[in-house]
């Protein structure tokens, strides 16, 4: 069995409302695996189940075959490093300090840093280019550098696993190119799966060996880009117009939003709408 | 780059060497300066074992002045320490250690006490811990389970015990008419003069063991700081460290305010001020605030005990007069 993640009918509630339902799904090691879905479906709760801070309801995660149950904090902590969405700054660490806390898990209590993490903190912000930043503070950086950092981290930490919570979101294009290429060249360089959670259908589709999309709390689809960023299935989750066809750059998936003033001008556009509506159908 | 960044032991022993300093050099100052006169000259006839000439003055030094000065550092210690832990727990810089009612509870407890008639110490003292143990414990209670992880309801839950408290206090204050009244009020404004060795040793025995535990726990403080996700993803029991932390850190700060009432700002402007000096790491700010801590009380109580021409100042009255310029200073320049 090759399977890092395996998410086995979990089921959660927060009240009596579901936010996952009856979810199984699993993630062979070495993938791209990134989860979408409109807001409220369930992703950061997904996330969090796999990152072992929540203990679903129902069901069972396992990690390399063994249940998440069964780690101790700091061999789960070995094996899956988490770079979460908002950071608080209010205390400002150094970039160094910061990216030297993933070795905590390997370390004692007091986290004392030998000459080797110190070694390891190195090779991780030269992994991702923040080496020159070492010295700054974590809240006077810009916000694609401060993400590099914790990515930085999440390297540091060894992990066979890492997973992301919408990496590039309020990022600029170049920055969003970044860190997804960052973390394209870690999965294949280094072996480590990835596991994201992204808003970016575009980024999705070029970067995810597979997609998961979820809608309240619900496995719409799960495979190959091409075969879940479908327009009609689009359409259907998120509830607004779009257009797919086929990326100028490869076989995966290129999606427009399609605003309100284009649907009732959409007429004298139609053929070439429908046009690409056919090529999204033989892409299926 | 990265290399000539001191490791974090070297960094340790550099900032606690001359922090030692410093507590050593305002002990010296503060048992030797004094409303009977300057008496270095017979400390370090006494330290280098020689023997003082006049009993009476050795007897000052000894009974009067070396515990008092030993309570200051304990109890600056103490709060500076307490205010690093709940800016950590809170996850703001600006909370110090009475924020969530600790202070007031021991208030109440304390000022029953006053009015029972009892004496300063074990009496009063007592009651007040009790005072403080209450709140505490209903403090756990009202955030028991998963959201003692919230710090707006842990903090919440502070600020209205703290107010229910107050109304209390201000009640019983208006009862009170006779000279119990003096009593009240300089508990509540904080004063050391009331220190004897074998209360002293008491609280270093409660308060040393209280410090050791926090640092050891430092390390996690830190990964505290990066949020609650990520520090458990990161191999911390964030549910087990946040009990700790709370619980120890009220227990040793209710033992200082059942000795020596409410000193303001201490526990605001101390770990404040060092965090801007050393930097974040809570390894390197924990013995610093211990030790920094310290100092700075017995500072305020020497001006305490020596600027007024006759008696003495409340020390809580120093701290708060140095320390609110201090913060309001320190709070301007962090927004820049």
């Amino acid at each position: 069995m090759n399977m890092t993640v395996d998410i086995n009918k979990i089921s959660h509630y927060y009240g009596d409302s579901p936010v996952l339902k009856n979810l199984s799904f699993s993630v062979s090691k070495g993938d791209f695996f990134i989860i979408i879905g409109p807001n409220g479906s369930g992703k950061t709760t997904l996330m969090n189940a796999v990152s072992g801070i929540l203990n679903p309801q129902e069901g069972r995660v396992e990690i390399f075959g063994r249940s998440i149950q069964s780690y101790n904090r700091k061999d789960l902590a070995k094996t899956i490093a988490f770079v979460p969405q908002m950071f608080p700054a209010d205390f400002p660490f150094s970039v160094t300090e910061m990216v030297l806390m993933g070795r905590s898990p390997h370390l004692g209590m007091l986290g004392i840093e030998k000459e080797e993490d110190i070694k390891l903190a190195k090779q991780a912000m030269n992994f991702t280019e923040v080496k020159h930043l070492a010295h700054r503070k974590l809240n006077q950086l810009s916000g694609g550098e401060r993400q590099r950092v914790f990515i930085a981290r999440a390297i540091c930490q060894e992990p066979q696993v890492i997973l992301l919570d919408e990496p590039t979101a309020s990022l600029d294009l170049a920055h969003q190119v970044k860190i997804m290429d960052l973390m394209d060249r870690l999965k294949r360089e280094k072996g480590i799966t990835i596991i994201m959670v992204s808003h970016d259908l575009n980024l999705a589709a070029m970067y995810g060996d597979r997609l998961l999309l979820l809608n309240r709390g619900e496995a719409v689809s799960l495979g190959l880009p091409q075969e879940v960023l479908t327009l009609h299935r689009l359409e259907a989750t998120y509830g607004c117009r779009l257009l797919v066809d086929e990326s100028p750059l490869g076989k995966f998936p290129r999606i427009t939003l399609v605003p309100q003033k284009h649907v009732g001008a959409g007429r004298t556009e139609k053929k070439s709408t429908s046009n690409v509506q056919h090529r999204t159908l033989n892409i299926e | 780059m990265v290399s000539d960044k001191p490791f974090l032991l070297k960094r340790l022993f550099a900032v606690s060497f001359l922090l030692i300093l410093l507590l050593i050099v305002t002990m010296l100052l503060g048992i030797s300066i004094g409303s009977t006169g300057n008496e270095l000259k017979t400390i370090f006839q006494l330290l280098s074992g020689g023997r003082a000439l006049d009993p009476m003055r050795e007897a000052i030094i000894w009974e009067i002045r070396f515990p008092r000065v030993i309570l200051a550092a304990l109890v600056g210690a103490t709060l500076s320490l307490g205010g690093l832990v709940f800016q950590v727990l809170l996850r703001n810089p600006l909370a110090e250690p009475y924020i969530l009612g600790i202070s007031g509870g021991s208030a109440v407890g304390a000022i029953i006490g006053i009015l029972m008639g009892l004496s300063r110490f074990p009496g009063v003292g007592f009651t007040a811990f009790a005072g403080s143990v209450a709140t505490l414990l209903l403090i756990v209670l009202m955030s028991s389970g998963q959201s003692i992880l919230k710090k707006d309801s842990l903090l919440l839950s502070g600020v209205m015990i703290n107010a229910f408290c107050s109304a209390i206090i201000m009640f019983l204050v208006s009862m009170t008419q006779d000279a119990r009244l003096h009593n009240i009020i300089f508990w509540l404004m904080g004063d050391l003069s009331m220190s004897d060795i074998r209360q002293v040793v008491i609280l270093a025995a409660t308060l040393l063991p209280c410090f050791l535990l926090l640092f050891l726990l430092s390390h996690s403080m830190n990964l505290l700081l990066m949020g609650k996700e990520m520090a458990q993803t990161m191999g911390v029991n964030i549910k087990y460290v946040t009990m700790i932390l709370l619980v120890v850190t009220s227990f040793m700060v209710s033992a200082t305010v059942s000795h020596c009432g409410l000193l303001g700002f201490v526990g605001l402007v101390i770990p404040h001020m060092l965090r801007l000096a050393l930097g974040p790491d809570n390894r390197v700010l924990v013995p610093s605030c211990v030790l920094g801590g310290g100092a700075y009380m017995i500072l305020c109580d020497l001006l305490a005990r020596v600027l007024p021409e006759h008696g003495e100042i409340p020390v809580g009255v120093i701290t708060a007069m140095i320390g609110a310029p201090l913060f309001i200073f320190l709070l301007k320049r962090s927004r820049q």
